[in-house]
């Protein structure tokens, strides 16, 4: 079997995932399997692999503190956490913040929600919420350095807080 | 209990039924949403007291639910392993919901179009399934009830990072959408693989009719997206129908070349699957599934039409359709009220089959 990434090696590296029985394989050489290693995971978001992934979501604090930290709701440690791959509680997304920020971003490629949120009746006016979205997108967009997305979502905001004020003087 | 199951079985899944946009290719549409309750631990924190709790608020705020109207619901430990199975097979529950019954459960919608597992990965799956390529419709469905859903109970949301599921896969939207295709003509002209290596370079992820392992069989595969954070669901939903727009254009055009340049032998394949299904007096499920794909390709370019006997009804699609659920192992032994041995399913599922298509034993 040749080589999913490069095309020429010999695959010896196989990765299989196997979540609620959805089978995905990737078939490696050695070389591309160290080089690609992250990238490979995160582009397939394989969770069963999470537990390895969450080797990358370190941070500046000590290996063991992190390890030790416990979920004040549930008590599941980072380290259970390493070994079975999934949270333990709502609470867990909290205690973990900072170095899920980074799994999600590696699995995602964002770590900002831009969907909907529960309860519709409190939702903000439409354009406030444009507003919002559209910042987040910029912040996205800088951050995976597609600048010319990022000129773009900066003049429409530019636009839309132009419209806001314009709204509020003629409102006055 | 039981024989309300039993009903299911005389209904057609709307999904089924062989209808909606672009349905000589594409099967089916699934949306699915992962949502948990606040304050309750997830699946792998869970106590058998926690996982009660789950099943009565679920409960509670499903019969609420307007979309829901008078559900049918399920807990799996009161069925036994053939009517779970069933369940499976028709696309209602997952296997992994079917593997471990305890305090889990399912809430079946009219025409089987919503379900809602309880107490699966995450305290709630939710489903919408309908035939052919119909993302759009299915997410304004999927968003009504999940509102719905969400004024009966809170779900556990952050701002930052949407709704929080167990798996950091699902965390955000919670949205998957799988759409069920038939892609006979890339394999034949060995594109396939091509097709599938951009898909997967695209965010998405192709894998078999029941998802078990990735060699589909019977060409049938289901696309879905990986990616569930940083794009709103309207964005999901866009981004696989506008990928998959190409994957059918080019199943088309594959379609045609074979019609062009191969026709006899294409017609030949086609044909020679239906007589080995008429006739035949046992059949594996794999052996089945490679020949309904050619008899459904042969119903999608009109081939079995033009050439059914005169006075014979022409075989449609649905037809077609019901035979690749209805061949399932545990659909067998529910039509048969009997549980059958492997090698007893492969003959009445030949029996079946010849039966359906119109020959009398």
């Amino acid at each position: 079997m040749v080589c999913d990434a490069c095309k020429q090696q010999q695959a010896t590296v196989h990765l299989t995932e196997i979540v609620n029985d959805e089978m995905t394989e990737l078939h490696l050489c050695e070389a591309c399997a160290n080089q690609k290693g992250a990238q490979v995971e995160s582009h397939f978001g394989l969770s069963d692999l999470l537990g390895g992934l969450a080797e990358v979501g370190k941070t500046q604090e000590p290996e063991e503190e992190v390890a030790a930290k416990a979920c004040p709701s549930c008590g599941m440690t980072y380290e259970d956490f390493r070994k079975v791959g999934r949270l333990g509680c709502a609470e867990c997304y909290t205690t973990f913040k900072r170095n899920l920020a980074t799994l999600l971003k590696r699995i995602h490629g964002s770590p900002h929600h831009l969907g909907k949120s529960p309860g519709r009746l409190v939702k903000p006016p439409k354009a406030k919420l444009e507003l919002t979205e559209l910042k987040k997108r910029l912040e996205r967009a800088i951050e995976m350095e597609e600048f010319e997305e990022a000129a773009h979502l900066r003049d429409q905001i530019r636009e839309l807080e132009h419209q806001d004020r314009t709204k509020k003087k003629s409102g006055e | 209990m039981a024989k309300e199951l039993d009903d299911l079985l005389k209904q057609t899944s709307e999904w089924l039924r062989g209808v909606g946009p672009v349905s000589e290719i594409v099967m089916s549409s699934r949306l699915r949403l992962a949502r948990n309750f606040d304050k309750l631990p997830f699946a792998t924190r869970s106590t058998k007291v926690s996982q009660a709790e789950v099943l009565r608020i679920a409960k509670e705020g499903i019969l609420q639910a307007p979309s829901m109207g008078t559900p049918l619901i399920f807990e799996m430990a009161e069925l036994d392993e053939v009517d779970r199975l069933f369940l499976v097979e028709r696309h209602l529950i997952s296997r992994e919901h079917a593997s471990r019954p305890d305090h889990r459960a399912v809430a079946i919608g009219k025409g089987e179009v919503i379900s809602i597992m309880i107490n699966e990965e995450d305290h709630l799956r939710v489903q919408v399934m309908q035939s052919g390529l119909n993302l759009h419709e299915a997410w304004t469905l999927i968003d009504t009830l999940d509102d719905e859903l969400s004024e009966a109970v809170p779900f556990a949301y952050s701002t930052d990072w949407g709704y929080l599921t167990c798996c950091l896969t699902n965390t955000g939207t919670g949205l998957r959408a799988s759409v069920m295709v038939h892609l006979p003509a890339l394999v034949i002209t060995k594109q396939i693989n091509k097709v599938l290596h951009a898909i997967t370079k695209l965010g998405l992820t192709a894998r078999g009719l029941y998802g078990e392992g990735t060699e589909a069989s019977g060409n049938f595969f289901q696309i879905s997206n990986q990616v569930s954070l940083g794009r709103t669901e309207e964005e999901l939903v866009e981004n696989i129908e506008r990928i998959l727009k190409q994957v059918i254009g080019h199943e088309q055009s594959a379609r045609e070349g074979l019609l062009a340049h191969n026709r006899v032998q294409l017609e030949d394949r086609i044909w020679r699957a239906y007589g080995i299904l008429r006739h035949a007096q046992t059949m594996s499920s794999n052996e089945t599934l490679d020949l309904l794909s050619a008899l459904r390709l042969g119903v999608d370019l009109g081939i079995m039409t033009n050439g059914s006997a005169p006075g014979r009804t022409p075989l449609d699609r649905s037809t077609v359709n019901e035979l690749l659920i209805f061949s399932q192992p545990a659909h067998l032994q529910k039509v048969e009220g009997a549980k059958l041995s492997a090698q007893e399913r492969d003959t009445k599922r030949a029996a079946l089959i010849r039966q359906r298509l119109g020959v009398r034993d």
